[in-house]
């Protein structure tokens, strides 16, 4: 008995972290739909959701279960098996990508020595699941919208391939573990060393999301809705839970490859050492905000409701303040294993939250390119910058292991030399 | 997929695609039907279909008396029914031989101006939307709330408010009036320029919008085209300077003109516009006289036998009345010339060779209420 739970334990484990991967990963998309709601409707003086919860807080679950109730229509004509298979294809590629994302030292689902490469393939996979969708569906936008889609992941895909092997360059190794490794050791984020991929990188990541201002496959002004203009209820949520979590998977990758991953900022420095107890601050704050919004609330019973749900959102939060702060002593010091061991993955999701609010920003202000203009920028600028910023690159590392210039600064001149090809580029370029 | 008849194949041997845009779309404002020829997303040719919004509001004006009609304009262009109300109420008492005095003419000026920053407000916002941009039309709507609120002020409506009557206005100014007004127009141009740095200088924008739907001047003419699309073809022509109707004579204003005709050339256009009537505006409302706001006419209106045709600068070109009156209470005949119908025309000769894409930004530039065309 004791082999068998002995041999099954390494199992055990890594079903625990899918699981909380999983959960972890649909929860954080459920709320970023929520989130892009919230922001996008103070970037245009609305107040988005409020009726659900306070601020509307459960308003993904509502929207959720309104999905999952309702009528879930295959248009006539349609291509059944394959209009059923796309969205989950789009799906499952999204997920499955997550379990080589490092959410923190020692948490992430695997390691895979080839990490980087599995994670673009499978995340271009997704796109299979659109083309199909757009296919299938036997209706004109929806074709449109598949049709654009191609093109654009073919063109976007081969500028960001190439920004991220600078990057590969800099760490040596396709491993995501080893990638953040990497940069602890040598003590700076990439994204300082190499701004203009780190560029490169978000605007594909925008590219291949579709999101604005790339959303071209689902123009809603355009083309309806695009390529699931025909889906409905359940399917729909499918296709709309794998676009987000696509989102997320990218700024996971950007984050890993260039932002430090699971670094605290400062690692290395001491005088910083204050940082590591934000995690705890944050939720003090939490508690702080609910406490606020429930003096703030009118007198009367029909806010019964909102006022218990702040006190509970607050409970809960001073209690993770407090679990968090669980002080042990070691050798004579004070030490906090739970902040400790949360640290990681508390400063990627920070990181992470950063550039997906990037995506909700861009969204709320630019205008949508037009397919030719999409490609045009794409062959014409993204991907001669990002070969002539891979070859910079590599110049860049053996100029620092044959000279005694130090890597950041031939970097830094290999970065100057790419933005004037840059300029070059731009001004080439016929408006 | 079956081959669907009388579809001929492009020149890379695929079959062209027939793609019906409307009369459900969220870009064609409206129940505008557009039929497009496609190859591959590349428009090669196009027809409009409309008739979903037909009210016959033309022929229900021969069937009430002059009075009774008014409120029916106001549901031709729904955005601008200041403008609809003032082109009628001008063109019947052309017919009676009278015109309203000059505290009507000033204060109806002044509405008429708000109304076409409203619908010019409108149209930028929604024009935005279908490019892409979703923030500008929140920051328009608000804009246009603050004159929708004057108007509810003035005469109770906000969207189809039959804010003038035959002969001059029922009405006085509410207490207050002119500081509303001066309030709106001192906040416009921050709120303008707020605008354009959205747009104007985005690169995006400037790459979606030049050169895309170019009318020359000649074409413009020839097609009949009026209002801002024509005068962004370089055609300085504006009815309030041509044959100035109300007050516009007392007033200083330019005429805004583009150079290319572009869709980005409207855009400007109509953005200038905008300032323009804050100019005529912040004139009028320091000038308004003292007196009477109804001419005297009777309670019955019978025209003397006749026609007559009044045009004026509506917000989206030149909207004309035509009325026959055979001396009784009714209209004989009456006829609309909606400035949105005839615009339209523009559309097939604008939209061949451009893209999918391009045809929503064509139809957002082009303006058009469906109530207008379809009346």
């Amino acid at each position: 008995m004791v082999t068998l739970l002995e041999a099954g334990r390494p199992y055990l484990i890594a079903l625990i972290r899918i699981i909380v991967v999983f959960l972890g990963v649909s929860l954080l998309v459920a709320y970023l739909v929520y989130a892009e709601r919230k922001i996008l409707a103070h970037l245009q003086v609305r107040v988005g959701p409020m009726r659900v919860g306070p601020h509307g807080l459960l308003q993904p679950i509502a929207d959720g279960l309104k999905l999952l109730l309702k009528e879930d229509i295959i248009p006539q004509g349609a291509d059944k098996a394959i209009f059923w298979l796309a969205p989950i294809i789009s799906l499952i590629a999204a997920f499955t990508a997550f379990s080589l994302v490092p959410f923190g030292p020692n948490f992430a689902i695997t390691d895979a020595n080839v990490g980087l490469l599995f994670l673009i393939g499978i995340s271009s996979l997704g796109i299979l699941g659109i083309i199909l969708g757009g296919w299938s569906s036997n209706s004109h936008y929806p074709l449109l919208g598949a049709l654009r889609s191609t093109a654009q992941l073919v063109s976007y895909e081969v500028a960001l391939g190439f920004a991220l092997v600078s990057a590969l360059l800099l760490a040596g190794s396709l491993s995501m573990q080893k990638i953040v490794e990497a940069q602890a050791e040598q003590g700076i984020w990439f994204i300082f060393l190499q701004p203009v991929a780190f560029f490169i990188v978000f605007v594909a990541a925008i590219a291949e999301t579709n999101r604005n201002p790339f959303d071209l496959p689902e123009a809603e002004s355009e083309l309806v809705a695009g390529f699931h203009t025909e889906y409905s209820g359940f399917r729909f949520s499918l296709f709309f839970l794998a676009e987000y979590a696509a989102m997320v998977l990218v700024s996971s990758i950007a984050v890993t490859l260039f932002l430090g991953g699971w670094l605290r900022p400062f690692a290395r420095v001491a005088a910083f050492d204050f940082l590591d107890f934000v995690p705890a601050l944050v939720f003090a704050a939490a508690a702080a905000w609910c406490l606020r919004a429930v003096l703030r609330l009118p007198r009367g019973r029909e806010w019964r409701w909102q006022r218990l749900m702040l006190y509970l959102l607050g409970a809960g939060a001073v209690l993770v303040f407090l679990v968090l702060l669980l002080p042990v002593r070691v050798d004579g010091r004070l030490a906090f294993p739970v902040l400790g061991a949360i640290q990681g993955v508390f400063w990627f999701m920070v990181k992470v939250t950063a550039l997906l609010f990037g995506f909700i920003w861009f969204r709320g202000t630019f205008p949508r390119y037009r397919f030719d203009q999409l490609m045009s920028l794409g062959w014409r600028f993204m991907i001669p910058l990002a070969i002539v910023n891979v070859i910079f690159c590599g110049l860049g590392i053996v100029l620092s292991k044959k000279s005694d210039w130090n890597l950041t600064a031939s970097l830094w001149l290999a970065t100057a030399a790419t933005l004037l090809v840059a300029v070059l580029l731009v001004g080439r370029r016929r408006v | 997929m079956e081959r669907t008849p009388g579809v001929s194949t492009t020149v890379l041997g695929a079959d062209e695609i027939i793609l019906n845009m409307g009369p459900q779309h969220p870009s064609t404002h409206g129940v505008l039907r557009v039929k497009l020829k496609l190859d591959g997303e590349k428009v090669i040719g196009s027809e409009c279909i409309i008739g979903y919004l037909h009210r016959g509001v033309e022929k229900i004006g021969e069937n009430r008396i002059y009075a009774q009609f008014a409120p029916y304009v106001d549901r031709t262009d729904y955005v601008a029914a200041v403008s609809n109300g003032l082109g009628y109420c001008q063109a019947v008492e052309m017919l009676l031989g009278t015109e309203a005095p000059p505290r009507a003419a000033w204060v109806r000026t002044i509405l008429t101006e708000l109304q076409r920053i409203a619908s010019h407000l409108l149209w930028l916002g929604t024009h935005a939307l279908d490019i892409g941009a979703i923030t500008p039309l929140f920051y328009t709507f608000r804009e246009r709330e603050e004159i929708l609120k004057i108007f509810e002020k003035y005469c109770g409506a906000r969207l189809t408010t039959h804010a003038f009557r035959i002969g001059g206005l029922l009405y006085e100014t509410y207490d207050g009036f002119e500081e509303d007004v001066k309030r709106f127009c001192q906040d416009l141009d921050k709120k303008i320029a707020e605008y354009e740095d959205l747009l104007t200088e985005n690169r995006i924008w400037v790459e979606r919008t030049r050169n895309i739907g170019v009318l020359s001047a000649e074409e413009a003419i020839d097609l009949g085209v009026t209002g801002p699309v024509l005068r962004a073809s370089g055609v300085k022509w504006d009815i309030r300077k041509a044959f100035p109707y109300a007050a516009y004579d007392k007033f200083e204003f330019e005429i805004p003109t583009g150079r290319n005709g572009d869709t980005y050339d409207r855009y400007l256009v109509r953005m200038e516009e905008m300032r323009q009537s804050r100019r005529i505006i912040l004139q009028a409302i320091e000038s308004i006289p003292e007196g009477p706001i109804m001419a005297r006419i009777g309670k019955v209106l019978k025209p003397p036998p006749g026609e007559v045709y009044h045009s004026i600068e509506a917000p989206k070109g030149e909207l004309g009345y035509y009325i026959v009156s055979d001396g009784s209470v009714q209209p004989y005949r009456l006829r609309i010339r909606p400035p949105s119908f005839i615009n339209l025309e523009a559309f097939d000769k604008m939209v061949r060779g451009h893209l999918v894409a391009d045809v929503v930004a064509i139809i957002g530039t082009l303006d058009i209420v469906l109530g207008e065309v379809d009346r």
